[in-house]
């Protein structure tokens, strides 16, 4: 039995070690491990501080042991690009769901977009608002039922769903925009590869990052965590195509 | 700057800042105090700071949030209208106990209202204006240079005791020139970043976190004890009041900011006709210097409060005076600024002719 022991797995420095409150299935957990993750890979821990919004993430602070801030509902960007002004050499980072970010916080993530500052968003999108119980969000996809729109979501009714990925790639000042799904294996992989040059765009200085993360939510979609997965792929990733949409120069 | 220099008041109030150590600045345009936006975005670069223009008061507020929990000197100012949209972002800073200080060029209402001077911001200032149990520091200056010098004040008091310090002046004393001289210059690099800062723990073992949010009833009360001992505190420590001609008067008028300043002329008018009529002027509205009004009751006969706006601050006066003396109210809204004979024939009315 003299054989070697080697570490292939541990939990990262950035994350405390407590059991988070998510939902079995919930996709937060895969988000917080990842960007938990590469802020150990990116020696970020002592420099990083995380705004957190209001949203099922309202506790992620107590889950990281780096620096934390807790915003107002939709706020995060403007309080994270508070704290970047300050202090330009820190990495900060909101982390914002699609109530927080694409409804009530609209203008400080365009803004904070369109003034291109190196701060990094990590935006999920799981189509309704998970911690009030689940409601119709701007990310709720057409005739998808929610607590506020029983029968279905219409265009006469609740208007269209957003594509905020794409819509912030129009503005100049980001550096790098992508959507990836939290689905399957394969596609973490490629949503830690996203997130790293997210983080790469704020570390290097060259501008505004964001990372839109298709995300599940079966307490509220009624699915089981399985049926979830598969409901991203089949009903969510043809209207929030995966992808990057903005890749600055310089984003590696 | 150690000489008086001739300023318009919103300019040398945002000088003012600086000199107390103000780096960082967010804000966004609203008349009457456009000036001091606009001169912090030429200044704040020339000695090390930011100027941040936001998209909104909404995002400047917590742009403030943000910078305030790095432990930083950040400062905005606004207008009723602004100074409402940031009510929800005051909450948050007051419940997570970081300072900031926030000017209110104060204009008429509600809603859109106008431009002109007003005090009907009093009850939002004082009282409460967004959500929980909180209180501001409010500082009333009725003169430029008192503003000038308050805001030293205001950044020592909010770093003191971790609270926004609200700054409550009008579009007269923003727009108004003055010689002022600007006494105190805080070197910033004395100021330590505050051990609670979130600025990256950079080898601290621990992290530092920033929050409103406490999720146990319990807890969450524990939590509004501790503010409520700390508000306790400044009601005893903080509240100052000007008292002008006070020693033999006979009457007092009530009156904090611009209309202090004239009912002050007010009190020399009077005193000509040999009414024996002095001024308690209120320089912290919150906290209100109660005490200090009811030392003044067993000598006095009467007191009229006197405001730009509805029985805001007379509302404080009765709590301080009622059933003491005979108290007697006059005031304008709406931009409306009433002139010293006005307000001496209003207590003419109310108290004959004071004698």
């Amino acid at each position: 039995m003299a054989e070697e022991m080697k570490v292939i797995y541990e939990r990262p420095r950035s994350w405390a070690n407590k059991v988070t409150h998510y939902c079995p299935g919930c996709t937060h957990g895969v988000a917080h491990r990842l960007v938990a993750e590469l802020v150990d890979e990116m020696g970020l821990l002592d420099k990083t501080i995380a705004v957190w919004p209001v949203g099922c993430a309202v506790l992620g602070y107590e889950y990281f042991t780096f620096d934390s801030v807790e915003a107002a509902h939709g706020r995060a960007p403007a309080m994270a690009t508070g704290i970047k002004v300050t202090n330009p050499d820190n990495f900060v980072f909101t982390y914002q769901g699609d109530g927080d970010l694409a409804s009530i916080g609209m203008a400080e993530i365009v803004h904070a977009a369109a003034r291109g500052w190196p701060i990094t968003v990590i935006f999920i999108n799981n189509g309704n608002y998970g911690m009030t119980g689940g409601q119709m969000a701007p990310t709720t996809l057409l005739g998808q039922k929610t607590t506020t729109s029983p029968l279905g979501r219409t265009p006469q009714t609740n208007g269209f769903p957003i594509r905020v990925a794409e819509m912030l790639a129009q503005l100049d000042g980001p550096a790098y925009i992508a959507r990836v799904s939290l689905d399957s294996p394969v596609n973490i992989r490629k949503a830690k590869s996203a997130m790293r040059k997210a983080f790469n765009a704020q570390v290097r200085g060259i501008g505004f990052s964001m990372v839109e993360c298709l995300s599940t939510c079966p307490t509220n979609w009624k699915l089981t965590p399985v049926e979830s997965m598969e409901r991203i792929r089949k009903e969510v990733m043809p209207y929030f195509p995966l992808g990057e949409f903005k890749v600055a120069q310089g984003v590696l | 700057m150690s000489d008086k220099v001739l300023m318009k008041g919103a300019e040398a109030l945002a000088e003012g800042a600086i000199q107390a150590g103000c780096r960082f600045y967010f804000g966004y345009p609203i008349t009457p105090q456009n000036e001091t936006p606009e001169y912090m975005s030429r200044r704040l670069p020339e000695v090390g700071g930011r100027f941040v223009q936001a998209e909104s008061e909404v995002a400047s507020i917590n742009m403030v949030y943000g910078a305030a929990c790095a432990g930083v000197r950040v400062m905005t100012s606004s207008s009723s209208p602004g100074i409402s949209l940031m009510q929800e972002g005051i909450s948050y800073i007051s419940g997570s106990n970081v300072p900031c200080v926030v000017m209110n060029a104060m204009r008429g209402g509600p809603g859109l209202g106008n431009i002109a001077p007003a005090q009907a911001d009093y009850f939002q200032a004082v009282k409460g204006g967004g959500n929980g149990d909180y209180k501001r520091i409010v500082l009333a200056p009725s003169s430029i240079q008192e503003g000038v010098d308050l805001f030293v004040d205001a950044f020592e008091l909010a770093d003191k005791y971790r609270m926004v310090v609200m700054v409550i002046v009008d579009g007269l004393i923003g727009q108004m020139m003055e010689p002022v001289e600007f006494k105190t210059k805080v070197d910033v690099s004395t100021l330590k970043t505050p051990e609670w800062a979130t600025v990256g723990r950079h080898g601290r073992d621990h992290a530092n976190v920033i929050t409103s949010l406490t999720l146990d009833a319990a807890g969450l009360e524990k939590w509004n004890l501790k503010l409520q001992a700390k508000y306790a505190q400044v009601e005893r420590s903080e509240s100052r009041i000007e008292e002008y001609q006070m020693d033999d008067a006979d009457y007092a008028i009530i009156a904090y900011g611009t209309m202090a300043r004239i009912a002050k002329t007010t009190v020399r008018v009077a005193r000509a006709k040999g009414i024996k009529l002095g001024l308690l002027r209120p320089i912290t509205v919150w906290p209100f210097p109660a005490k200090q009004l009811q030392a003044y009751a067993p000598k006095l006969k009467g007191a009229l409060t006197v405001e730009l706006a509805y029985r805001q601050l007379f509302e404080d006066v009765q709590l301080a005076l009622c059933g003491k003396i005979p108290l007697g109210w006059f005031g304008r809204g709406g931009g409306v600024v009433p002139g010293p004979q006005e307000i001496l024939a209003a207590f003419e009315e109310q108290f004959g002719k004071g004698r």
